[in-house]
């Protein structure tokens, strides 16, 4: 029998500890306090070279706008909730919004999110298989 | 410092051009445009052309292989959908500095089939549809939903934009379609990303568009009976946004672009008779009434519903019919921008002409971000 693969962060900012749970990565600019996603080598709002800190961004977070996808490239399964999430205390992210209805109706900006993580449907070339993250109203 | 001159433009009807090539497609524009200026390629000293999609492979030198190879130089430039625009810009800045005298641009561009963006691309699974769309649909729908969110904005208000634009198209011959679609059929229509339905997505068409830029001592020359002057020209990338990383901003990089071009113009929105702007989806237009003054904040939805942007409104915006109906070959977009409000200024369009129009704008927007704006004046 094969050895379990180890899931492979779907995006470098997506972190997977050996002990504990997965979580996404920020890093903070030491001057201006201007949060990206993943490691940064310089601010591109400030311009401020290195003195970044890795954040540890929150699970939880509110819809700030989303589009609803009806058509997309051959082999992507439709509709779904494209959505851009502001975390709590800093860092917008873009994924995609499950466990909800996909209608505009149901869909509401400002709705509060929580950002989980479960294996992507899709493997690459090699078979290996990844962690990837998902957007639901959080309750 | 004296200014510079539209001696003559054109565009070629856009459509579906798939056994052409593009220095054929360029090279009708071209002619079309020097036609128009009563000039030829041997008047030319230099030649600045518009090309996205074949941008390492020498568009410009092969349409001179076409028309004249005269040995002047050659600019090629790419910029997303402001590839065309960015052109002309070169082509201006380089006869203000007095380098030429005349010169030529050209802005070219043949389309694949289907959607824009959202290839993803590199190591790892392909991310399109698992972590939110890059499409081009989607990411304008987004666009689009922050002003929803922010004022309201409502699908109808989004769909009347549609309707406006493809009645414009019924005057202009050389747009790509040239059909009414009534509210309806608009917010009927297949559903790409809520809230662009498909017939509030711009047309993927192939076209090239032309224009010959002349100093004011040449154009003094020549004659100024059908030039335009351009009053002044605007470029911008995008600056740092909260959201950036994950929502391309195309609001902070016109409203900086808007500024710019208003103040070397010395002139304000309100002097502005007629605007050609980047509606390459419905949602898009009504950002950038505000993002150009055209109206206060909050107002656009407010200005499509009067109908203050249609032809015989208080400012008609994208009488060609716009990227929605015209069409957008993206980097002939942004100079066929200018053939049509150059028209206008000439009193020659037809059905559609703005009556008495004396200043127009221009502006074209490339995702990632580059917002080009041009304000033309009529010179007689
Ligand atoms: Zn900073």
């Amino acid at each position: 029998m094969a050895e379990a693969q180890a899931l492979l962060p779907v995006v470098d900012y997506l972190k997977i500890p050996d002990d504990g749970d997965p979580y996404l990565e920020g890093a903070k600019c030491g001057n201006c306090g201007a949060i990206y996603l993943g490691s940064r080598r310089a601010c591109s709002k400030c311009g401020t070279v290195g003195g970044f800190s890795s954040e540890k961004l929150s699970n939880k977070g509110e819809l700030y706008v989303f589009s609803i996808v009806h058509r997309s490239f051959p082999g992507i399964e439709v509709p779904y909730v494209s959505a851009v999430v502001d975390l709590e205390g800093g860092g917008t992210v873009k994924g995609n919004l499950i466990n909800v209805e996909p209608t505009p109706e149901t869909v509401k900006p400002g709705m509060p999110i929580e950002v989980i993580y479960k294996t992507a449907p899709r493997k690459d070339a090699e078979g290996n298989e990844y962690l990837t993250y998902y957007f639901q109203p959080r309750g | 410092m004296s200014d510079v001159y539209i001696l003559g433009t054109d565009m070629i009807k856009f459509g579906r051009f798939p056994d052409r090539t593009v220095p054929d497609l360029g090279a009708e524009a071209a002619l079309l445009a020097l036609k128009d200026a009563n000039l030829g390629i041997q008047d030319m000293e230099a030649l600045y052309c518009g090309n996205l999609y074949q941008a390492s492979a020498m568009v410009g030198q092969r349409i001179l292989q076409e028309i004249g190879q005269t040995g002047i130089p050659v600019v090629n430039t790419a910029n997303a959908c402001a590839t065309g625009a960015t052109a002309f810009r070169e082509a201006w800045m380089a006869v203000k500095a007095g380098v030429y005298d005349l010169v030529l641009v050209v802005g070219v561009e043949q389309m694949g089939k289907g959607l824009l963006g959202g290839g993803g691309g590199g190591k790892g699974i392909p991310r399109e549809g698992l972590l939110g769309s890059g499409t081009m649909p989607s990411v304008f729908a987004e666009a689009g939903m922050e002003h929803a969110r922010k004022y309201g904005t409502t699908f109808e208000q989004f769909a009347k934009v549609s309707v406006k634009n493809h009645h414009h198209s019924t005057m202009n011959p050389k747009a790509r379609y040239q059909i009414e679609t009534p509210l309806e059929e608009v917010m009927n229509a297949e559903m790409i990303s809520y809230p662009n339905t498909k017939l509030m997505c711009s047309v993927n068409v192939d076209g090239s568009a032309a224009a010959v830029l002349a100093s004011e001592k040449k154009a003094r020359e020549l004659g100024l009976g059908r030039a335009v002057r351009v009053r002044s020209s605007a470029l911008t990338s995008d600056p740092w946004q909260e959201r950036d990383l994950v929502m391309p901003d195309v609001n902070t990089c016109t409203r900086k672009a808007a500024k710019t071009a208003y103040e070397m113009a010395g002139v304000g929105p309100e002097d502005i008779d007629l605007v050609e702007l980047h509606d390459c989806f419905a949602t898009a237009e009504i950002l950038h009434y505000e993002n150009l003054g055209l109206c206060g904040d909050g107002e656009a939805g407010k200005m499509i519903d009067e109908g203050q942007t249609q032809l015989g409104g208080r400012i008609p915006v994208n009488c060609s019919g716009g990227l929605l109906s015209k069409g957008h070959p993206l980097g002939a977009t942004g100079v066929a921008n200018i053939y049509e409000v150059a028209t206008h200024l000439r009193g020659e369009a037809e059905k559609r002409q703005v009556e008495g129009a004396k200043l127009g704008l221009t502006h074209v927007i490339g995702l990632g971000s580059a917002c080009a704006i041009h304000v033309l004046e009529k010179v007689s």
